[in-house]
């Protein structure tokens, strides 16, 4: 298996994440409006960086844009505000929640979606669309085509399968209790947020709990508390809000099951996450 | 007795309205003078209901298109908690008829200048054109349906009950034993809402108190409530519907425009240069670029007609409402009840304390499976539906940058022609021809 992985070694997860979430802001802008901006891209990306670079310079650690650019490019596609400065404060939240929100080296919170959930909370002027990315088939195979590259190799697309499945699971139950047809938990499991939530946010594997026990765990926490703020609170960022409101579960989870941490850096072998 | 399941949200037959040639609205040359509007009499099968809503505080106003003998008007509403006397009210058709003229989409003209002898305009933008009985019994009853008449109102010309149910069937049941029609399938849907702990708004047209009160015309509900649920209950009314139906949404907010969150929301096409012809064609103009839009969206959106911050309009379709009429509609945040065109002073970022949103959805069970959930958003950004047309210059060419404006205006018409049959699925032949008519040659 570890030879099979060294011939057909999968690029960085990062690369394949800026590519995926590239195409999905470019389909935006010239075939499907799902209501990101062009200067809010902007925006978002170049401060992303310059925090990022501030930080590495402060901290002393080296530079490394990938991970502020997918910030910005999540931010851009997630995040609306009616103006420009709230997607400056989006992107320092974010980057600087990286460095200061740290615990055993490890920072706790996804970034894009902490400063999603601090902006909602703390001030009067963003939003998120969460209809916007319509239930099209095709919207639905392409994110899952992106999200198969970037989370095999980033080896976690065992977390998103679990909480799709406990999402899904819950659904589908709440249609059966009801006697909905199953139209409606089908049209909800179709909707393009969620699939953008599962497969580029909660499956963050920075953020995410070391062993596999932990992840599942964490992800069926996640869709539990998600159901209950979206079904009983009617609360419509209830998927962000639940992600991290739950994200010091992490930490537990780390410390009552121990496992290898993930490292961008390729000085933990591959295939030795679990 | 027939009850006429969610009436409010079906059809009844509304004559195909030709709009044109309107009373002409003189307003800011800067965005053209209003000429003509696509209101919801324009839709066959429409219904209209206006959302008002202050944090959870929500209110609900359902027009009717109901035709018919009024023995035979029936509605149940799925609301989402108990509903007292208080909380329920009639409007003034009229009210809803202003709101829906005042955020129709519009037509517009210019007239095109004298190119050789240029005006210089000063542009204003963005400058305002600044110009809401019977008495209660309430009684519990449960019997073996497992239904509870939770409370009883007389409500001007209707008979109002407070429903609430334990099963769907005992609910048919009942419904059924006291003479209502149950459309097949209406039962699970019921089932649903009864499980979300939803109670049922049945109003039936009191005919005795109707003929007292001298009104000819069925006037719509109101309930207001408190919830965090801000939906409309759309899955009632597609049960026994036959084809898709269109639905127009006003919505009343504080902050921003609302958008569904389950579904999309897509701006209908707007500022689009339409030949002359258009302004005698109007209605049906509107009507094929709609239905094509729905198409283009396999009829999964809602559309967005109209966005705009209540304290203004440009150009005006309608007067502007007064702070009376907006309260009536809901918005009774407003704190004033007078006849005065609405004005309320404007808070940090321009916008006054009322913003109203302009949705059009076409739907049937398939397409749209479950009801539509919304969100306000805090985008006050103005948006209408509005297409314009420009009267050429018909002056002789004695300048060199006349002949230039006539050979600037073939372009202009071949793209006219091309838009409106990209959007409107016309033939490209007719509509050339019939801007041949009017001294528009669209030759390119």
């Amino acid at each position: 298996m570890q030879a099979l992985s060294r011939r057909w070694r999968l690029p960085d997860a990062r690369y394949v994440q800026i590519a995926a979430l590239t195409t999905l802001l470019a389909i935006n802008f010239t075939v499907i409006d799902f209501g990101a901006r062009p200067a809010a891209s902007v925006v978002a990306i170049a401060c992303a960086v310059l925090t990022q670079l501030i930080c590495c310079w402060l901290s002393g650690n080296p530079l490394d844009v990938r991970s502020p650019v997918i910030t910005g490019l999540s931010l851009s596609l997630l995040l609306r505000a009616d103006v420009l400065w709230l997607h400056a404060a989006a992107a320092v939240i974010a980057i600087s929640s990286k460095f200061l929100l740290r615990i055993d080296g490890k920072h706790v919170f996804n970034p894009a979606g902490l400063a999603i959930v601090v902006l909602l909370f703390t001030t009067n002027g963003v939003w998120i669309s969460p209809g916007q990315w319509g239930t099209a088939i095709w919207f639905a195979s392409l994110a899952g085509l992106f999200a198969v590259l970037v989370l095999s190799a980033s080896r976690r697309i065992d977390i998103a399968i679990f909480f799709f499945a406990a999402h899904a699971a819950l659904l589908l139950a709440r249609a059966a209790w009801l006697g909905d047809p199953p139209a409606i938990p089908l049209h909800q499991l179709q909707s393009g947020s969620l699939l953008i939530f599962t497969f580029f946010m909660i499956s963050d594997p920075r953020t995410t709990p070391d062993s596999r026990v932990g992840r599942l765990l964490f992800a069926v926490t996640v869709a539990i508390a998600a159901y209950y703020l979206a079904f009983v609170m009617q609360m419509r960022p209830a998927l962000y809000v639940a992600l991290i409101a739950l994200s010091p579960l992490t930490l537990v989870l780390d410390r009552l099951i121990p496992a290898v941490r993930f490292s961008w850096r390729p000085s933990v072998p591959k295939g030795v996450s679990t | 007795m027939t009850l006429r399941f969610s009436k409010l949200f079906r059809t009844g037959v509304a004559a195909a309205a030709i709009l044109a040639n309107a009373a002409a609205v003189p307003a800011n040359a800067f965005c053209g003078f209003y000429v003509a509007q696509a209101d919801a009499r324009l839709f066959n099968k429409s219904s209209k209901v206006v959302l008002a809503r202050d944090g959870d505080q929500t209110s609900i106003t359902m027009a009717s298109d109901f035709e018919g003998d009024v023995k035979e008007f029936a509605v149940v509403v799925p609301v989402p908690t108990f509903i007292e006397r208080k909380q329920i009210g009639v409007v003034e058709p009229k009210t809803i008829d202003h709101l829906d003229k005042y955020t129709a989409p519009r037509l517009v003209e210019y007239h095109d200048e004298d190119p050789c002898n240029p005006r210089v305009y000063e542009v204003r933008r963005g400058v305002p054109m600044m110009a809401a009985a019977g008495n209660g019994r309430e009684y519990s009853m449960r019997g073996h349906y497992g239904v509870t008449i939770e409370a009883s109102y007389d409500v001007a010309e209707y008979d109002v009950l407070i429903l609430s149910a334990q099963e769907s069937d005992g609910l048919t049941r009942w419904l059924t034993d006291n003479n209502y029609r149950i459309p097949q399938g209406a039962e699970a849907v019921l089932g649903s809402y009864i499980k979300q702990g939803m109670r049922f708004f049945v109003a039936k047209v009191n005919v005795e108190r109707m003929k007292s009160i001298g009104n000819g015309t069925l006037r719509p509900l109101q309930v207001r409530y408190q919830s965090a649920k801000f939906m409309v209950p759309l899955r009632l009314g597609t049960v026994n519907a036959r084809g898709p139906q269109d639905l127009i949404i006003f919505a009343l907010t504080r902050q921003g425009r609302i958008e569904a969150a389950n579904y999309r929301t897509v701006k209908i096409p707007s500022d689009i240069d339409v030949p002359l012809y258009v302004k005698d064609e109007f209605g049906p103009f509107y009507k094929a670029l709609f239905e094509r839009a729905v198409a283009r969206e396999n009829m999964q959106a809602v559309f967005v007609e109209y966005a705009w911050d209540m304290g203004w309009c440009d150009p005006c379709a309608a007067d502007p409402l007064s702070n009376k009429e907006l309260a009536e509609l809901g918005a009774r945040w407003i704190g004033s009840d007078d006849d005065t065109a609405f004005r309320s002073p404007r808070f940090a970022g321009g916008g006054s304390s009322a913003y109203v949103t302009r949705l059009h959805v076409r739907y049937d069970a398939k397409t749209f499976p479950e009801d539509i959930v919304f969100i306000e958003t805090k985008d006050r950004s103005n948006f209408q539906g509005r297409y314009v047309q420009h009267h050429p210059w018909r002056g002789e060419a004695s300048c060199q940058a006349a002949k230039a404006y006539k050979d600037k205006l073939d372009t202009r018409f071949a793209k006219e022609a091309d838009d409106v049959a990209a959007l409107t699925g016309w033939p490209r032949s007719e509509i050339v021809a019939k801007m041949a008519q009017n001294g528009e040659a669209a030759t390119k």
